[in-house]
């Protein structure tokens, strides 16, 4: 399965290799979109991690009603498809947006979101509930003895900087920033909306115009060279640079409050945590806001795509899993786990614009790619939730072979036997998990399906960005409450159905 | 003089409620079983917890509210709880200054209590690069640093293999013996309390039961004491 994984992957590129074979030369366009990769990813990485830092800290000593809800609220971005959030993001800072309507309000210039600084915004919008997260489970896992300690030897708010969060920001913060650095890097629907033109166009999106506007193959697959080299360089370093956390371990009672407590710290706590909530939820409260209404008047069409994307998601999720699985139990089984980590990995460092560019190299000369549009998005989107599925899966994998291996083994049980009865009853929430993410993320997908696709054919998000493109706002904004909407229930009911089969 | 006046605590769904005096130079030991409540009671005793009702005094003065730190107690964990990232110096130098800010007379003071436990020449090392004893005595060398009158002891040795729990508490003996610390001390064994305490205390469902002089509790052991001999 996982030679399966590896050929999906390194079969388009290599197609795409072989079609830049060629005096192809990369252009000041080219460079120029090199550039502006680097530079937004760069940015967008350095204001996610910064601004996490002070949320993170106070989410970790604070306590107070709502703060588990909050938490969870926060994940929302994660899930939410990147078109909703970026307009979402445009109901504020946006030209008629709340933002620049007060600011007219008063008498001051107008905020503009397209160009770099809107870009940056969005990701960063995108990226800082993970940043506050890979922290902020940094800070929750320091163990309370030590903190115990620091307060039996009067530690004080300096000290705690010093002796706590230093190591624990040194082990974490530089792969997370290179984490999302790497995210931003394949960046394509933001930078399609709020970027554009020379001075704002990604490696992704010169990939998609090389393609789709002036169909210069050679051009797209050289652009897809350099965007794998530019992931594979990111995640090498982000794999490098990740350090041992040093900060111990402990007996795991309950969570204490920090010492060196004051009245500014507390003041600036609140004031994190409520710019972050603020930051994060207004945007999808002007997307509802806005959009609720429009949602029973929408056209045919937008209900037809949403249609075709909920299949579409359903697809992408079961062969998603039927890929993770065996995946996780070859993982735990192989004293090298690493081999098949690096499969994962290759997923998140080859591009979804290049796999959608290598697969239409692959089927042109023997389909018509436009007809298996659908399907190659499907086995794209099942490809790029890898590596989150397996996150999930194999550290239950190991606990079940742990807890119930022996008794397997001592019952013969092997093959579908064993999955059935020792495996899967201690999957299920995970799997549910998994699933839930593999199908939110399909159907909020706006990348591959933009390659290929044609009108009547398209999915929710790409039908959104099309009537958006038409100025039809009204309708733009229902159809992202539907797509917002329908993304979240996939994700609840399939997270809420891997929990039920877990307790029962 | 270490006085526990009408304490008590709820806490999910266990109720604590001790009073008990404990005079300068004794040395308690806590025994009960797990859940009996000792753990809660050093916890509230040390400050990391509030008691609903009572007060904590020390030679007269009320400690029941006063920061953990500015009570005039020590604490030996219940793992010997050193940061991985510094030196053995700069753990035990922590005891004297948290911001490690360390004058000239500092360092030698951190230096003399590291050969009170053995430990010269350990000072460059990480505590990854040390023995489970050895890391206990640097955990000793902090708290004979702090220089408190009292020390408090969460079962801090229960990891340690027979032979250096046996080291570890006739060292600690030997300590109290010197400075005339006034301690207390949960745990498990009843052995362990012999060695190094005086008094016993035996803690059911969060109630003191047993409160004798550890020679009589020995001699004549209470009904409630046998199961533990």
């Amino acid at each position: 399965m996982a030679a399966l994984v590896c050929l999906a992957v390194l079969g388009p590129l290599g197609a795409v290799l072989w079609r830049a074979d060629g005096p192809i030369r990369l252009g000041a366009s080219d460079w120029s979109a090199i550039r502006f990769t680097l530079l937004q990813a760069a940015l967008s990485a350095l204001g996610s991690v910064v601004l996490a830092i002070p949320v993170a800290r106070a989410l970790a000593r604070r306590t107070f009603r709502g703060r588990q809800a909050l938490v969870t609220l926060m994940g929302a971005p994660f899930l939410l498809p990147v078109i909703v959030a970026v307009l979402g993001l445009l109901a504020i800072f946006g030209r008629a947006g709340w933002l620049n309507g007060a600011l007219g309000w008063i008498g001051a210039g107008d905020v503009q979101i397209y160009g770099l600084q809107g870009v940056v915004l969005a990701h960063v919008f995108l990226n800082l509930p993970l940043a506050v997260r890979l922290l902020l489970q940094d800070w929750l896992s320091i163990p309370s003895e030590r903190i115990r300690l620091a307060h039996a030897l009067g530690f004080s708010h300096a000290d705690m900087r010093r002796h706590f969060e230093w190591p624990l920001l040194r082990a974490t913060l530089p792969g997370a920033a290179l984490l999302i650095f790497l995210i931003c890097t394949t960046s394509f629907a933001v930078a399609l909306i709020l970027g554009g033109g020379p001075a704002a166009t990604t490696v992704e999106l010169a990939i998609y115009q090389a393609f789709r506007f002036d169909f210069d193959l050679g051009r797209a697959a050289l652009l897809g060279i350099v965007q794998v080299a530019i992931c594979v360089c990111a995640g090498l370093m982000a794999f490098g640079v990740t350090r041992r956390r040093d900060i111990g371990a402990g007996l795991d009672r309950a969570p204490m409050a920090w010492p060196g407590d004051t009245r500014g710290s507390r003041w600036g706590d609140t004031i994190a945590i409520t710019g972050a909530a603020l930051f994060l939820l207004l945007p999808l409260l002007a997307v509802v806001m806005q959009g609720l209404p429009a949602v029973s008047g929408l056209p045919g069409l937008v209900w037809a795509a949403a249609a075709r994307s909920i299949v579409l998601a359903l697809a992408s999720a079961a062969l998603a899993v039927s890929l993770a699985v065996p995946m996780a139990i070859f993982m735990v089984r192989l004293r090298r786990p690493a081999l098949v980590e690096g499969v994962a990995f290759l997923t998140i460092a080859v591009s979804p614009m290049v796999i959608g560019t290598g697969l239409f190299v692959l089927i042109f000369p023997v389909a018509d790619p436009v007809a298996l549009a659908l399907p190659v998005t499907g086995l794209v989107n099942a490809l790029i939730s890898l590596p989150f599925l397996l996150r999930a899966l194999v550290p239950a994998v190991q606990q079940a072979e742990a807890t119930q291996g022996r008794l397997a083994d001592a019952l013969g049980l092997r093959g579908l036997q064993r999955l059935r009865h020792a495996l899967l009853p201690r999957l299920s929430r995970p799997l549910g998990f998994g699933v839930g993410l593999a199908a939110a993320f399909s159907m909020g997908d706006l990348g591959v399906i933009a390659l290929f696709s044609t009108p009547g054919q398209g999915t929710l998000p790409l039908e959104m960005y099309r009537l958006m493109g038409s100025y039809r706002t009204d309708d733009a904004q229902g159809a992202a409450v539907l797509l917002m909407g329908l993304t979240l229930a996939l994700f609840w009911a399939f997270d809420r159905g891997g929990r039920l089969n877990a307790d029962a | 003089m270490l006085t526990l006046e009408d304490l008590s605590l709820s806490q999910d769904g266990f109720d604590l409620s001790l009073t008990a005096d404990i005079a300068r130079g004794d040395r308690v030991a806590l025994l009960g079983a797990s859940g009996s409540g000792k753990s809660t009671l050093l916890s509230l005793i040390a400050g990391f917890l509030s008691p609903d009702r009572g007060r904590i005094l020390c030679d007269g003065r009320d400690m029941t509210h006063a920061p953990v730190a500015a009570r005039p107690m020590s604490i030996l964990f219940q793992d010997s709880n050193l940061f991985p990232h510094l030196s053995v110096f700069d753990n035990v130098a922590l005891g004297l200054r948290p911001d490690l800010r360390l004058s000239a007379q500092d360092r030698v003071r951190v230096d003399d209590c590291l050969s009170r436990v053995d430990l010269h020449g350990f000072g460059d090392r990480r505590p990854s690069a040390l023995s489970g004893g050895q890391q206990a005595r640097v955990a000793l060398a902090r708290m004979l640093l702090r220089d408190r009158p009292i020390a408090l002891l969460d079962e801090p040795f229960a990891a340690l293999d027979p032979g250096l729990k046996t080291e570890m508490l006739a060292r600690m003996r030997e300590l109290c013996d010197e400075r005339g610390l006034t301690l207390v001390m949960a745990c498990h064994d009843l052995r362990d309390a012999e060695r190094l305490c005086d008094r016993l205390w035996l803690l059911e469902d969060g109630k003191l039961v047993v409160d004798a002089a550890m020679s009589d509790a020995l001699d004549k052991p209470p009904d409630l004491l046998r199961p533990w001999m």
